[in-house]
């Protein structure tokens, strides 16, 4: 490379940084608004290791191999078994790692927070997320309304809930229970739903179909369903959250299950996760929850690329 | 062999034996469900726009395309004669798959016509090319100022404004992305 294109490239280096200055100023605030949230509501702070012998054998993640083990895709596993050792608040906010994902929403590491209370369902967990949300919202000085790529969406409490069935029947054009058969619920959620979702308040997408939920709690006396959530502001897809499974017999079985369509469809296949499993005998009941501070920093930012509220993307390194 | 993590803006793949360019990309992933690949395609022989999605295990054979260094000969009848000045083979390109490169086509002109499967479907032509000024008015000194322009006609029946210096018979350089002016040629 001769000198000339060197210093280009340097200078546009430095435009790029320059340009996301003021994004990765208010990302930092937030994050620092999140950890007082959770530090006045009397949460333990944790780190778990990212490096794991057996991730989560979710069909559709794929971890990244590390030597003979794993980079954690969620620390879920490791801050469940901590629950099950009586740790009752803790959160975590950490570096994830995804196979193959990138797009406009999407890097292959980006950031989760995740927190998990023990003895609250997933109604309650709801409930907190409205509150992290306003109180962070409030600390970046932004107040209880969020202008996000045209739309002005009121962050006040009670936000939207919507059933997954109810909206496929609002919003797609099949049923939910036909999507499902036709093996096409990813793209109608994506095509015809999302767009819908949280455009005037955030929304809460609630009670998945069971084969749709790898480690969240049935429905009592609905038991096609589980008590999973996600939340979406702007049509962006903020977090996922659950009523904790915590019987080890039914969690074997769907690890089982889904490792068994891994295998199937010709995916790496990950180890059982046995010292979680074991854990599970021990664990409370519970509601754990994964947010991408990633994507609250575009929503915050108003920016409707990933690439926007990060240092560097891959491609960029 | 593609599979679909390899999908990406410019790739050309083969759908229903044709080759198609993807001409916008978007990767998605609802919740913790498949990645799905949302594609913008356009056929490089019809210019029909498709729109697809693709999931990952979705394969796609690559569309071999290639480009050949041809002379242009002549137009009969809404087709156009080109040659491989390697081989002397000949063949032609409908009007259509010409399209406005006709008003830079020049006899003997070198292009590089492009080939799918044996089927030349589209043409590219040097940045540059020199043509003579069949049609001008001439040059009324005095009655224009700096910046005027006036109409002219070139040798392939091409219409377009120069300056007003440019006389009939002057070999001038076109840009043939823009299809402007850019220069006379000093003989």
């Amino acid at each position: 490379m001769s000198p000339g294109l060197k210093n280009r490239s340097s200078l546009n280096e430095q435009r790029r940084l320059a340009a996301r200055k003021q994004h990765l100023f208010l990302r930092a605030r937030m994050v620092q608004a999140i950890r007082q949230f959770f530090i006045e509501n009397d949460y333990l702070e944790v780190e778990t290791p990212q490096l794991i012998p057996a991730p989560s054998p979710e069909v559709h993640i794929e971890a990244i191999r590390a030597g003979n083990q794993f980079l954690h895709t969620s620390p879920e596993i490791c801050m469940k078994q901590m629950l099950g050792a009586g740790y009752t608040k803790i959160f975590q906010i950490s570096k994830c790692f995804r196979q193959g994902e990138r797009g406009n929403l999407h890097l292959p590491e980006f950031t989760l927070l995740e927190w998990y209370r023990t003895g609250i369902d997933y109604n309650h967990l709801m409930k907190e997320c409205e509150a992290l949300i306003l109180w962070v919202s409030r600390n970046l000085d932004m107040g209880e309304k969020l202008r996000y790529q045209g739309m002005d969406i009121d962050l006040k409490a009670p936000w939207e809930r919507i059933s997954v069935s109810e909206a496929f029947f609002r919003y797609a054009s099949l049923s939910l229970e036909m999507a499902l058969k036709k093996g096409t619920f990813d793209e109608l959620m994506v095509n015809e739903i999302e767009p819908h979702l949280g455009v005037t308040k955030p929304t809460f997408l609630c009670d998945y179909p069971v084969s749709l939920a790898a480690l969240a709690r049935l429905k009592p006396g609905n038991p096609d369903f589980a008590e999973r959530f996600e939340i979406f502001v702007g049509g962006l897809e903020l977090a996922n959250g659950f009523s904790e499974l915590t019987d080890p017999q039914e969690q074997r079985a769907r690890f089982e299950r889904d490792l068994k369509q891994r295998c199937n469809s010709g995916k790496q296949v990950y180890p059982m996760a046995e010292t979680f499993l074991k854990s599970l005998e021990h664990m409370p009941e519970a509601a754990g929850i994964a947010l991408g501070i990633d994507r609250l920093a575009m929503i915050f930012a108003n920016r409707s690329k990933i690439d926007h509220v990060v240092s560097f993307t891959p491609e960029e390194l | 062999m593609y599979n679909a993590s390899d999908l990406r803006k410019g790739l050309k793949i083969q759908i229903d034996n044709d080759p198609y360019v993807i001409i916008e990309f978007q990767f998605s992933k609802p919740g913790k469900g498949q990645s799905l690949y949302r594609c913008k395609l356009r056929n490089m022989i019809t210019d029909v726009i498709l729109d697809r999605t693709y999931r990952s295990g979705d394969t796609f054979q690559p569309a071999v395309l290639e480009e050949r260094k041809m002379q242009y000969l002549y137009e009969q009848e809404n087709e156009f004669c080109f040659m491989d000045v390697e081989n002397y083979e000949q063949t032609f390109l409908t009007a259509d798959q010409v399209g406005d490169a006709k008003n830079f086509l020049t006899d003997n002109l070198e292009v590089e016509i492009l080939f799918f499967e044996d089927k030349a479907i589209g043409i590219t032509l040097p940045n540059f090319v020199d043509v003579t000024v069949t049609k001008a008015d001439p040059w009324a000194k005095g009655d224009s100022v700096a910046g005027d322009t006036k109409p002219i006609t070139v040798e392939t029946g091409y219409l377009l404004r120069v300056p007003p210096f440019v006389g009939e018979g002057d070999r001038i350089t076109l840009d043939t992305r823009t299809g402007e002016y850019v220069t006379r040629v000093k003989e």
